[in-house]
């Protein structure tokens, strides 16, 4: 029966080791554990929550990016197709404008030619009219060497006139 | 499997070495395997190490006793023990009678009554050490605690597995048990579970610092179980002790004689009581069953070799396995100790039913 009744020095030191065991763990050692753990498991839950935030706040920028990307191309496009307008319009008015310039010329150089072309003609039947009277010159002088062949070819001539005169 | 076999025909061979040992210095005389069993499961006034070449090695430790006649006495076990009968300072084992190994002071008349008695005996200077070795064990977590913030990465090696352990008591026992206002209980309860899975674990070790039957002894239990005792009874809730005095039963139950009430409030002593004797027959039981199987190869040592050799192995091997078993042990009652207290705290903790 010893066994199963408590000794009372035992129960005395007992009480005492195990009421210094229980204040010094209680005071320094659990409580300490524990409210860390609590309190990594919180910084835990909260840096997730973070995590969670700034990734989603990363994917909103991704996506705010990726909308930009995509103005500045539409942007680029109309620039670019703007530009091309432009240089086609461009290289069209030259071109127009050297077809004019170049029929001006054209039609300058034809006047030109032209006022030329009447000048030699003018020329040409002064040189022709001047040769005619030469050579008429020469015919009758040859013709009219005697005295009764002038006095005839006069005649004839004043008939020819008077004759056209009175019809 | 291979190692296995190994492992047990090394048993085989030294069983049999150890056994012709045996049986060369216990020729003729009795084993008495009761004697030895009990010896080592009640309490001591020296710490018995080991015996070489036939002398006992072991430690003395202090008498502190107060006798009423004469103060405060304190002087080494050493004194009064190797002899049987000597007395020092009118102090004395008793050899027989009620008090029969115990320090009993000599009357002038010659009557034997017993002093009070606070000697630093065997189990107590077990329950000092395991005392500091959970302070130790617990501190030295705690420090690298608060050496830290809580951004700091989660701790590895003990220190990480010693968080899982506390944690787990903590989240799965206690949480769970009490609910909402756990956390005032918490340190006592993760107390009172690491210092009885500590000395639990401290008892089976065989060599000095450790062996001592600490919770296999009524009195430490007891102590335990008076705390929860005052855990549970001392912050009860309202709803809990009208449950006792005045539980919801048809009236003549508890009205002209108060029958439920007398039930309920034996309830309340016999929960801490079943922990108590839980926790004292389990591990006391324990240590009994290893010394027990242990004693086998003495009991047979004078049985002749092929006898001694084979109870030997066969003691072995189930030592081995009882060693296993009991570590497990020291874990369950530890845990179950905790989870019952948590239990019953609850118990106290609860709010009128909402119907």
């Amino acid at each position: 029966m010893s066994l199963l009744m408590p000794d009372s020095g035992l129960l005395f030191w007992m009480v005492l080791s195990f009421g210094i065991v229980f204040f010094v763990l209680a005071k320094f050692g659990f409580p300490v554990i524990t409210k860390m753990v609590n309190e990594r498991k919180e910084y835990i839950d909260h840096s997730l929550v973070i995590a969670k935030e700034a990734n989603e706040q990363l994917a909103h920028i991704k996506a705010e990016g990726e909308t930009i990307l995509a103005k500045a191309h539409e942007e680029q496009n109309v620039i670019l197709k703007e530009a091309a307008a432009t240089r086609e319009r461009i290289v069209r008015e030259a071109k127009e404008q050297a077809r004019l310039e170049g029929e001006k010329l054209m039609a300058e150089v034809r006047q030109q030619i032209k006022m030329e072309k009447e000048d030699a003609i003018r020329d040409i039947r002064r040189q022709v009219a001047i040769l005619s009277v030469d050579i008429a010159e020469k015919i009758l002088r040859k013709n009219l060497d005697s005295e009764e062949e002038q006095m005839e070819m006069i005649d004839r001539m004043l008939d020819e006139l008077t004759g056209s005169n009175n019809q | 499997m291979n190692r296995l076999k190994y492992i047990i025909c090394i048993i085989l061979i030294m069983s049999n070495i150890i056994s012709v040992h045996a049986s060369d210095h216990q020729t003729g005389e009795k084993v008495d395997a009761k004697g030895i069993v009990f010896h080592h499961i009640q309490d001591a006034y020296e710490w018995h190490i080991t015996a070489w070449n036939g002398h006992h090695i072991s430690i003395s430790l202090p008498i502190i006793v107060y006798s009423k006649d004469t103060g405060w006495h304190l002087f080494s076990s050493s004194h009064i023990l190797h002899n049987e009968g000597q007395t020092y300072q009118g102090f004395k084992i008793a050899t027989e009678g009620d008090y029969e190994g115990k320090v009993v002071e000599i009357k002038a008349n010659g009557e034997e009554i017993r002093p009070f008695d606070i000697s630093i005996t065997k189990t107590v200077l077990s329950l000092f050490i395991n005392s500091l070795v959970v302070i130790a064990v617990i501190l030295f977590v705690a420090r690298w605690y608060k050496k830290r913030g809580p951004d700091s990465p989660a701790p590895k090696g003990f220190v990480g597995f010693m968080e899982m352990f506390i944690m787990m008591v903590e989240e799965d026992v206690i949480k769970s048990c009490i609910g909402k206002d756990y956390k005032k209980y918490s340190p006592y309860l993760l107390t009172a579970f690491f210092f009885i899975f500590i000395n639990n674990i401290m008892g089976l070790i065989p060599v000095f610092p450790g062996g001592g039957n600490v919770t296999g002894n009524i009195a430490v239990t007891m102590v335990l179980a008076i705390c929860t005792f005052l855990a549970i009874n001392l912050f009860g809730s309202r709803e809990y002790w009208k449950e006792i005095l005045w539980p919801d039963v048809p009236v003549f139950l508890k009205c002209p004689i108060p029958l439920m009430p007398i039930i309920e409030l034996f309830g309340i002593f016999t929960k801490p009581f079943a922990l108590m004797i839980r926790l004292f027959a389990n591990i006391m039981a324990g240590h009994s069953i290893i010394l027990a199987l242990t004693s086998i190869v003495f009991v047979t040592a004078s049985m002749g070799p092929v006898v001694s050799g084979s109870m030997t192995a066969v003691s072995v091997l189930f030592s081995i396995f009882m060693n296993c078993v009991e570590v497990l042990v020291a874990f369950i009652q530890a845990y179950v100790f905790t989870m019952l207290s948590s239990v019953f705290i609850g118990m106290s903790r609860v709010e009128a039913h909402h119907k």
